[in-house]
């Protein structure tokens, strides 16, 4: 039986970081101020995060042990014909696990923020953004409405845009964040398509009602084509969550986040914000259900990005571009997931990732911390003599990420291999490939990066732009990296941990019990999951069964390839880069899509914009229009005023003929 | 041909002789000569056609007042004649075409529109009761009983024009102390006073020292 | 033969003309192409009469009346403006009032 949740513990959980952020960033700034300082924002931040945990883990707990679920509106904002506006929660499984990794992992960054920016000026700032993401993540998450999940949509589309331009005097974070914002439009254009087209045909913004007509929505197809009509709005929606949870190509933005600092990287850009998407279609699962197009559409796209993008982390400098670019593969996962129907075991992956993405994100942070601001792994090597709280959780951090038996990202992962096996899409055949050769390749660059950071030769005094971290002083010879202090290894230690054991403790709720019976549907026909039931006996069983299996296999072989590459052999990355040089050419550029951006669709926009401004406003309204008209007037009346020369005979001669014409015509022509 | 037709030639011919003056005469005083002379020639065919009254009224008015008023102005300026008959003849054949235009069509609307070979009509009418009524009077009755909201109009015509002509021409006497009332109102006191400050006791001059003292001490 | 309304309106039509013809070879002279006005007028008003005496009405003769009265008024006002476009140009040459040319 279930019973409802609390209303105001419900309200507490999006409303105290939003409270938390307002006091930060009015109170704390310039612009209120400057009334409460440093400790005090980021005490309330802190606090107002750490009692949306736990009243999120209490909903949990409700949801899941007692069956609670909640599923009401708030507030009216406005109704419009017959069209409702409203504020409202829907609280079931899918709701609360979100809600609990989102207010954990922003918990984390929280306390990890108070080492890392503590030298930055914009203190208050950045802790009153976090808690302004936090609550905005919170409204999409919990909302019962696709209105207030747009505003969530866009509120975390706002808050990254002001997060990755944090350092808003560098150049190239400027660039980065308007890259970020304008990419993300384009696919926000067409989620709101999607919404306008599910507004007009089911006239209800509010899940339970759409999806309650979903069937019949399913009947039609659009106007004036023969496509169906659903397929049309899951492949619009799909485009939303392409460009939020950075689908190729709309995925160019990622890399470039990482101007930002490193705490909203793992926030934002590992976490929650780019999981969005993945969300959303999972909460939308009744819709796609009903368009196997458009499964197979999310199903390639997901299958190029996770394997694409793992090629571009083979060949990355920068600690955090390598885990950017692994963040885009996982992403890649999870969709892969949600188009072989597996919407459970993306949200599954979703949810591991989360932990393990972010725990590898602040474990950089604290490596860059460690070695004075220099992010390139060439420079580094040998921490782990220094840096061992950091080395003991990045190594854990990149077993759960390849997938190794018994850790966090073994369990999702593996199930995501096993549904698109079962999967009898048209693009199966390229996701089972993409998937499995994707492991391989994660395992690879994870473990390059491990080897080149904490292993090996100590290389941070070769560095040839070193630059001497601020505030520290100056010293006659090299320093030696040190370990960071407890408020960021606390963060990594907390997060290593469900790294480690949730998959294991998890994964029978979650994928083969009812954790999400009524959050997520999937049809008769797409029984990838009900197979994959068959085949589980247990996590533990699940384990050994692994070692059989190729994954593993592919998991062990990128390490080892790895550990000889960067270790054993380090002459041979080079000879193999000189080797394939176009092939690294065409990696290092990207694939050219960035160059494809700047220069067709920018550029071209641009060269439209001028265009239309030149030709159109200047020469055609301003020129022939304006000008034209006077310039027309002008003319005329200079034409006109010749008749009067102002000599009399010459008016005299005008009447004579014009009453020699009035006579001609009344005499001859009437 | 009976007498009025002949009459008839002899005044159209001198009429339109005298017109051509008009316009061709070197000296513009011989030209206003003309014209009277063509009035003159119209006022005699007027009579003719019984229209007594306005014959009359042509030479006294017209004749009388108007040409005169020609000849004082024509006389009162001093026109280079020659100059003003430059490039007279150039003009000569287009005007001459336009003109003969204007009056073959002038004659074919006039004699098509009307009948113009009969015999004048309401002579009968006129016939029995000429030998009482004159024309004047017949005149005198029509104009102040149904066109006498015109009459008073026309009065009013040759008042303004009297007006407009008397102040177009007016020309200040030079001997006139006349200030326009405007431009004393808007005078203002320092236009007409200058305040200066001066010291209120002068020092006097050495010649007089010995004459001042002493009217000093008097008073 | 007899005198008809026919001659009077020839004899009318071609006083116009001359009278146009005036105007025409005036350009010079600016008193002799408002005399060419007033033979314009005394045609125009000898056909009223012509056709007052013919037709038996004597509307005719009240209009020339009234043209009689307006033409002297217009006369009179136009050499006022002659005399005082002598006096501040010293010419009555109508080639060269062009002061308002548009």
């Amino acid at each position: 039986m279930s019973q409802t949740l609390s209303l105001s513990t419900l309200l507490a959980v999006p409303m105290a970081p939003l409270v938390g952020a307002l006091a930060a960033g009015i109170l704390g700034t310039k612009f209120g101020g400057n009334w409460i300082g440093r400790r005090m924002s980021h005490s309330l931040t802190i606090f107002s995060v750490f009692l949306s945990f736990v009243l999120s883990a209490m909903t949990l707990k409700s949801v899941a042990l007692d069956g609670a679920r909640f599923n009401e509106t708030l507030y009216t904002w406005m109704v419009v014909g017959g069209l409702k506006m409203e504020i409202g929660f829907l609280v079931d499984g899918l709701t609360a696990m979100m809600m609990c990794v989102v207010t954990f992992v922003s918990l984390m960054v929280h306390i990890y923020t108070v080492g890392y920016m503590e030298e930055d000026d914009g203190y208050n700032r950045f802790f009153a953004y976090i808690s302004l993401f936090t609550f905005s993540m919170l409204m999409l998450v919990m909302s019962n409405n696709m209105l207030q999940l747009f505003f969530g949509w866009e509120a975390v589309g706002l808050v990254s845009y002001l997060l990755i331009g944090f350092w808003f005097n560098k150049p190239s974070a400027i660039f980065a964040n308007m890259k970020a914002f304008l990419v993300n439009r384009v696919g926000d254009f067409g989620f709101i398509l999607g919404i306008g087209l599910i507004v007009a045909f089911a006239g209800t913004l509010n899940y339970t009602e759409a999806f309650a007509k979903a069937a019949d929505l399913a009947k039609l197809s659009f106007p004036g084509t023969d496509w169906m009509l659903i397929t049309v709005i899951c492949i619009c929606l799909f485009i939303g969550a392409m460009g939020k949870s950075a689908q190729f190509p709309l995925h160019v933005w990622l890399p470039d986040s990482m101007e930002g600092p490193t705490p909203i990287s793992a926030l934002i850009h590992a976490a929650t914000m780019v999981t969005a998407g993945i969300f959303m279609v999972a909460r939308m699962s009744p819709l796609f259900e009903l368009s196997e197009t458009a499964l197979n559409f999310v199903l390639v796209i997901g299958a190029i990005t996770a394997l694409f993008m793992g090629f571009l982390g083979i060949i990355q400098n920068d600690i955090k571009r390598v885990v950017a670019y692994s963040t885009l593969s996982q992403l890649g996962y999870m969709t892969v997931a949600l188009g072989a129907s597996a919407y459970s075991v993306a949200v599954f992956h979703l949810m591991t990732h989360a932990f393990f993405k972010a725990l590898l994100f602040l474990a950089a942070g604290s490596v860059i911390m460690g070695v004075h601001h220099n992010q390139d792994i060439r420079w580094m090597g040998g921490l782990r003599k220094y840096m061992p709280i950091t080395w003991i959780t990045s190594l854990l951090g990149s077993l759960a990420l390849i997938g190794t038996p018994l850790f966090a990202g073994f369990y999702s992962k593996d199930s995501i291999i096993e549904a698109v096996h079962e999967s009898h899409l048209p693009g199966a055949g390229f996701a089972l490939f993409a998937v499995l050769a994707g492991v391989f390749i994660t395992a690879f660059y994870s473990f390059r990066m491990y080897f080149l950071v904490f292993h090996g030769k100590e290389r941070f005094d070769q560095n040839p732009d070193a630059h001497h971290g601020h505030g520290h002083g100056h010293h006659s010879e090299p320093q030696h990296p040190h370990e960071s202090p407890w408020v960021v290894t606390v963060p990594l230690v907390l997060l290593a941990i469900p790294s480690v054991v949730i998959g294991f403790m998890t994964i029978e709720p979650m994928l083969y019990g009812a954790f999400f019976k009524d959050s997520i549907f999937f049809a008769e026909k797409h029984e990838a999951l009900k197979e994959m039931a068959k085949a589980f006996h247990g996590p533990v069983q699940m384990a050994w069964h692994a070692l059989t299996t190729l994954p593993f296999w592919l998991a062990l072989a990128g390490v080892a390839t790895s550990y000889y590459m960067y270790m054993v052999n380090p002459a041979l990355p080079t000879a193999i880069k000189k080797a394939f040089m176009p092939i690294y050419t065409l990696l290092e550029n990207k694939y050219y899509l960035d160059w494809f951006n700047e220069n067709v669709l920018a550029r071209g926009a641009r060269a439209l914009g001028t265009g239309l401004w030149k030709g159109g406003d200047e020469y055609v309204i301003d020129g022939t229009l304006v000008n034209g008209s006077w310039k027309l007037v002008d003319w005329v009346s200079g034409t006109v005023r010749r008749v009067q020369t102002g000599y009399l005979y010459h008016y005299a001669l005008g009447m004579i003929l014009g009453v020699f014409v009035l006579m001609t015509y009344f005499v001859w022509l009437k | 041909m009976d007498v009025k037709t002949g009459l008839f030639y002899f005044f159209a011919i001198l009429l339109l002789i005298a017109a051509f003056r008009v316009i061709t005469a070197r000296n513009p005083v011989h030209a206003v000569l003309y014209l009277v002379l063509a009035f003159f020639q119209a006022a005699a065919l007027w009579l003719l056609l019984k229209a007594e009254f306005l014959a009359i009224a042509l030479v006294l008015v017209y004749v009388g007042a108007v040409m005169v008023l020609f000849l004082f102005v024509v006389m009162m300026l001093d026109i280079n004649v020659d100059s003003a008959r430059q490039g007279f003849w150039k003009h000569f054949p287009l005007a001459a075409v336009v003109g003969v235009l204007i009056a073959l069509e002038m004659a074919a609307v006039l004699m098509g529109g009307f009948r113009v070979n009969e015999e004048p009509h309401a002579a009968a009418a006129l016939g029995k009761a000429t030998a009482e009524l004159s024309n004047t009077k017949e005149l005198g009755k029509l104009l102040y009983t149904q066109y006498l909201y015109p009459l008073e109009i026309a009065a009013a015509i040759l008042l303004v024009a009297m007006i407009a002509a008397i102040a177009l021409a007016l020309r200040e006497r030079k001997d006139s102390k006349h200030i326009s009332p405007t431009v004393q109102v808007r005078v203002k006191a320092q236009d007409r006073m200058t305040v200066l400050k001066m010291a209120s006791t002068q020092v006097a001059p050495p010649a007089d020292a010995g004459a001042a003292p002493t009217a000093e001490n008097k008073a | 033969m007899t005198l008809t309304l026919g001659h009077f309106l020839s004899l009318g039509a071609m006083l116009f003309a001359l009278s146009v013809i005036g105007i025409f070879l005036n350009r010079k002279n600016l008193i002799v192409l408002l005399m060419a006005i007033e033979l314009m007028l005394l045609a125009v008003n000898t056909n009223f009469v012509a056709f007052s005496y013919y037709l038996g009405d004597l509307h005719g003769q009240i209009f020339v009346f009234f043209i009689l009265t307006v033409a002297a008024a217009e006369s009179a006002i136009g050499l006022a403006i002659l005399v005082l476009l002598f006096r501040n140009r010293s010419s009555i040459n109508v080639d060269e009032l062009n002061m308002l040319k548009g």
